[in-house]
């Protein structure tokens, strides 16, 4: 499990625009990297990243080499009801891994 | 890190530096690839604001934000934005797929980039048209006076 | 006016102003630099932003390990020191410090290592490994923006004296000391990287030439790997001896940690 990091507000207006922001640990090895020995380092990367909002896909990321290492994406979405947003990850080797958080949405 | 005193040694020089200089993308490329994003249209030059730094301390994370101007309304929107450059090993750096619930067309992440040149935002709209921004970036490198010792 | 008068009032003035310009001379300015100032904007905007700062994931790492019970006691860090926003507040402004119990200067990441070792009866703390960048930053972060207060015993100054002559002394292939880049040369240009201070105030770091987090003592290694010298082992008492001089170095200055850096 990588360590992640994701920051948003826990409680919105509906209507609200919000931004999000996340962070994961994860080395992004983009198989260009040539090791102490001269050999290139074999890819090991993130490939994409979905945001789901109750289910919804609200937003998604198709990652590729030249994103650096500890991918951190900051976006934006609307506070439409309160629930889960879920922030997937997927990557080589079957890298995949989910965080969870709630959103308290007023006037829903 | 590799320092070159270590391929040296290495012996075999010239073969190893030919791995450590991988084929890089070139700006036909860059076209191709555009082209293949927007299924041939020409992307009109607008609307996108590609933020980053013109001189950049390390290309190994620069940040950037891509901000399209669009209402985000259910009938007007921005449905994809996608980064593309002309000299990293591949063309490729970031596609993402936005839509009505988004609210604000407004992207942000940290870039590798291999050396000074030229990146594109191209973004996609819900009427079927497509938008782009270009800028030129200078990489400073990592002062060769260092290697990472074992 | 009256005779004597004006004379007098010149010589009180002149006593003034003499008072006044030998008080600014013996403060002269802070001509000291952080790194950050020698960054781009967007890599101090990288470092002054929480949420976006990737050190932020080995402050999180470290956290957990607070929390974590470990060891053959099974106790956490904080078992015995509670809230770390309180207990460690201050701490890592004053290492590397002398340790009585073992009778030699020792960095933070060492403290914390003899702790788990010692209190927590757990597996040692590889240097620069996750666990032990993660917790070292955890600690420090509990001192960011306060000054760098290294401690005045006699055996951390012995130390930092110890590493003032390595920080002056020529080494490697290329016959360049610390000080020849970092005090005489700071501000100018090294094949397209500004030459900064070298100050020690934001350790450990995310280097985004390493797309990792690390310890002082990496840095030093690589610098002196660089101008092709014997690179001593981490936790050496000369890489030590160094740490404490550049702590003294940097006294006053605010520790930034975890900070960015190019």
């Amino acid at each position: 499990m990588a360590r992640t990091l994701i920051h948003m507000p826990a409680n919105a207006r509906k209507g609200e625009v919000i931004e999000i922001r996340a962070l994961i640990a994860h080395p992004m090895e983009s198989g260009y990297r040539p090791d102490a020995g001269g050999k290139l380092v074999p890819r090991d990367i993130l490939t994409s990243f979905t945001c789901r909002y109750n289910g919804a896909t609200v937003f998604s990321a198709e990652l590729h080499p030249a994103i650096s290492a500890n991918p951190y994406i900051a976006f934006f979405t609307v506070a439409t009801e309160s629930g889960t947003l879920e922030f997937s990850w997927q990557g080589d080797h079957g890298f995949a891994q989910t965080e969870k958080m709630p959103i308290t949405v007023s006037g829903s | 890190m590799t320092t070159r005193r270590q391929l040296l040694q290495a012996g075999a020089a010239l073969p190893l530096l030919a791995l450590v200089r991988p084929a890089s993308a070139t700006p036909e490329e860059m076209r191709a690839a555009i082209s293949a994003y927007t299924g041939g249209v020409l992307p009109k030059t607008g609307k996108v604001v590609f933020d980053i730094a013109k001189l950049i301390d390390n290309g190994n994370a620069v940040p950037v934000t891509i901000s399209v101007d669009s209402p985000m309304t259910a009938v007007e929107h921005v449905t994809g934005i996608a980064i593309f450059n002309e000299r990293n090993p591949e063309t490729d750096i970031v596609r993402f797929t936005l839509g009505a619930r988004s609210g604000k067309a407004e992207v942000s992440t940290r870039i590798r980039l291999a050396t000074s040149q030229k990146l594109a935002a191209v973004a996609r709209l819900s009427d079927g048209s497509y938008w782009q921004q270009t800028v030129d970036v200078i990489v400073a490198l990592a002062a060769c006076i260092e290697g990472e010792a074992p | 006016m009256k005779p004597g008068r004006p004379a007098m009032r010149h010589s009180a003035a002149a006593v003034c102003i003499a008072t006044v310009c030998a008080a600014l001379a013996a403060t002269p300015p802070d001509t000291r630099k952080s790194g950050a100032e020698f960054m781009s904007a967007s890599t101090q905007a990288m470092q002054r932003d929480d949420t976006q700062n990737p050190a932020m994931l080995w402050v999180g790492g470290g956290e957990a390990l607070w929390k974590a019970k470990a060891g053959k006691t099974d106790r956490s860090c904080g078992s015995c020191h509670g809230d770390a926003k309180q207990s460690m507040r201050g701490v890592a402004a004053r290492f590397p410090a002398f340790d009585k119990a073992s009778g030699r200067v020792i960095t933070l990441g060492q403290r914390i290592d003899m702790c788990r070792q010692g209190a927590q009866q757990a597996a040692p703390l590889k240097p620069e490994s996750e666990d032990l960048l993660s917790l070292e930053s955890y600690v420090a972060l509990q001192s960011r923006g306060m000054p760098m207060n290294p401690p005045q015993d006699p055996g951390t100054i012995a130390a930092a004296a110890r590493g003032g002559q390595l920080y002056r002394q020529r080494i490697g292939q290329l016959n360049l000391s610390c000080a020849q880049c970092h005090d005489e040369n700071w501000g100018r240009k090294l094949a397209g990287a500004t030459i900064p201070q070298g100050h020690a105030n934001a350790y450990p770091i995310y280097r985004l030439e390493w797309q990792a987090m690390g310890s002082l003592q990496r840095r030093l290694r690589n610098c002196m790997s660089g101008v092709r010298a014997e690179v001593p082992p981490y936790g050496a008492q000369d890489l030590v001896d160094l740490e404490a001089f550049l702590s003294l170095r940097a006294k006053g200055m605010a520790l930034e940690t975890p900070g960015v850096r190019p």
